[in-house]
């Protein structure tokens, strides 16, 4: 908008008129009535009990279910990001099992709920009573109780890392396609072979693309965990639930959990905002050196 | 070592399609050692698709290629030739250093990276003694001062030297350059012509695709031509360009030479 007076042509300035935005200002005063409103309902709600909230914030079994689901994400989308560039790096592999395999994998994990995924490994003594790992044709090898196993923690761990793992292999696929094919050409010239072509010229590259939207499946899955719940991985809803499902509180330990989880996406994405600072996906962040992949592979830094 | 092992290249009726459309139909060729091979042709001539044959970046699909004395693609044994594997097509492409049109320099390394790449990953040259050897590489391409910039902070005559010495940092016994001043401001293209030049003088082999028609008279020892997917003829090159033996060759040649040329042609 201009701000400058325009002058005439003898050089003498006249003002510009100001221009009054009426629909904005009746559009903006009808938003924040209709906000306040909701607001004061919940407020000042007399079944509400805030005292309550204030009181359940800071419980032991809340804060070491913060805790939990904390664990539970970190260590799931961990799984989810190596199991995902397996899966990816499968999925384009020549060999149509390998890649067959892969898309099946892919398939599988996303038409099928996370719920129901939950729920099938914590079960899964129903189908296996027992795990074993040994090698075959010896009796050389570990036995364990599927059931002590597979506790919600790690059912809940492996449902949510698996399920994750279908979606970032295809994050992982776009990654590594989006790079160059001149970089495979000049990596093969130079005498490389494929898989060391993928390792020290592909996948670095590909990081760098891939990197950003990690965080987004981070605060994804931090919300995520609040169905393991249903195999009571003793996760932040896990217990709120129980808490209620105790006192009847039910708003309010949905508002202290709420909570939580709100304050935790804050944290998670401030991190993902300097993450993305780190690797954002303009070209001159692309090809700036040290960063991950000089740390991963301090080879390539020579 | 008998006659034919001294032929760097020796290529007789190769032919390679994609698909359906036939890019090279029945192409013979050869480069001794220390020779350098000019090759030029319209676009879609298959000039470029034979090129990237010469290291396995296109599969042969008949004829014969042998490039330092090896079947390329293919190893005889037992009475049988048998494809190679990635790993010896890797062991194979490690002699020959390959520049391209578009300079492929890896985004995500320095100059001094690019051209350390090769010796680091590819021949296990200890990280010190391969970055000493890349200076070398670098200062002989005139960029030491540049080692520690990315690609994208240089100009395109400076990565294609850097591409260069990327190439020589494998110490091959044969340069491929693949229209290596297409992609390049007109003032760009001396500076890189002048490194070929060099290289050249030194007596590496090296066979450029090229439609720098001024290099190729000065620095090539033969000039061949290239037109859908044959080679048209082959010469010296100024024999060849001063008086084309077919029709096809003097209609190229006019339609690629500059004002310039045309001036001193006459």
């Amino acid at each position: 908008m201009r701000t400058e007076p325009i002058t005439d042509a003898s050089g003498r300035p006249i003002p510009v008129a100001r221009t009054w935005h009426w629909g904005r200002w009746l559009a903006a005063v009808v938003a924040l009535a209709v906000a306040a409103r909701l607001a004061y309902l919940m407020v000042a709600n007399p079944n509400l009990e805030w005292g309550k909230v204030a009181e359940y914030l800071f419980h032991e079994r809340i804060l070491s279910g913060v805790w939990v689901t904390i664990e539970i994400s970190v260590l799931a989308t961990a799984l989810g990001l190596v199991l995902g560039v397996l899966v990816a790096i499968m999925r384009l592999a020549h060999n149509p099992v390998l890649s067959g395999l892969a898309s099946f994998y892919i398939w599988f994990f996303r038409g099928t709920p996370v719920l129901v995924q939950l729920i099938f490994w914590y079960n899964l003594a129903f189908l296996f009573p027992e795990l074993v790992l040994k090698i075959p044709f010896t009796m050389i090898g570990v036995k364990w109780d599927t059931n002590q196993v597979m506790t919600g923690f790690t059912s809940a761990m492996l449902g949510l890392g698996l399920n994750l793992a279908a979606y970032f292999a295809e994050t992982v696929r776009a990654g590594i396609q989006a790079v160059d094919q001149g970089q495979t050409e000049a990596a093969y010239a130079l005498g490389m072979t494929p898989a060391k072509r993928m390792r020290v010229i592909v996948l670095p590259q590909a990081l760098r693309i891939i990197i950003p939207p990690t965080g987004n499946e981070f605060i994804s899955m931090l919300k995520t965990t609040s169905l393991v719940y249903v195999v009571a991985g003793h996760d932040l809803m896990t217990n709120a639930s129980q808490i209620y499902k105790a006192n009847n509180l039910i708003m309010e330990l949905l508002i202290v959990a709420s909570l939580w989880y709100m304050l935790m996406t804050a944290v998670a994405t401030f991190l993902q905002g300097r993450l993305e600072r780190r690797f954002g996906s303009e070209a001159v962040r692309l090809v700036r050196g040290g960063g991950l992949a000089a740390r991963i592979l301090p080879k390539a830094a020579a | 070592m008998n006659a034919a092992d001294e032929q760097i290249v020796q290529a007789s009726g190769v032919r390679m399609s994609y698909g359906d459309v036939q890019v090279l139909n029945g192409v013979d060729f050869t480069v001794a050692s220390g020779e350098v091979s000019c090759i030029i042709g319209p676009s879609g001539s298959g000039k470029s698709t034979f090129l990237r044959c010469l290291n396995g970046l296109e599969p042969v699909l008949g004829g014969s290629l042998r490039v330092l004395g090896e079947e390329v693609g293919h190893t005889l044994r037992g009475g049988r030739y048998h494809p190679w594997t990635p790993k010896e097509f890797a062991a194979f492409r490690r002699n020959i250093g390959m520049v391209f049109q578009r300079f492929n320099l890896f985004a995500h390394h320095s100059a001094l990276e690019n051209v350390a790449c090769g010796p680091v990953h590819v021949l296990g040259t200890p990280a010190d003694r391969a970055r000493t050897l890349a200076m070398e590489h670098l200062d002989r391409v005139g960029l030491a001062d540049h080692a520690h910039k990315r690609p994208h902070q240089l100009s395109g005559g400076q990565q294609q030297r850097v591409a260069i010495a990327r190439a020589l940092a494998m110490n091959p016994a044969l340069m491929l350059f693949d229209e290596p001043t297409s992609a390049l401001d007109p003032e760009l293209v001396d500076e890189v012509l002048e490194v070929m030049k060099g290289l050249a003088v030194e007596g590496m082999t090296m066979v450029v695709v090229t439609h720098e028609i001024a290099f190729a008279r000065e620095v090539g020892d033969w000039l061949t031509f290239f037109a859908d997917g044959v080679v048209v003829e082959r010469g010296r090159p100024r024999e060849l360009l001063a008086n084309p033996g077919h029709q096809r060759t003097r209609a190229f040649l006019s339609s690629v030479r500059d004002p310039k040329e045309r001036e001193e042609s006459r």
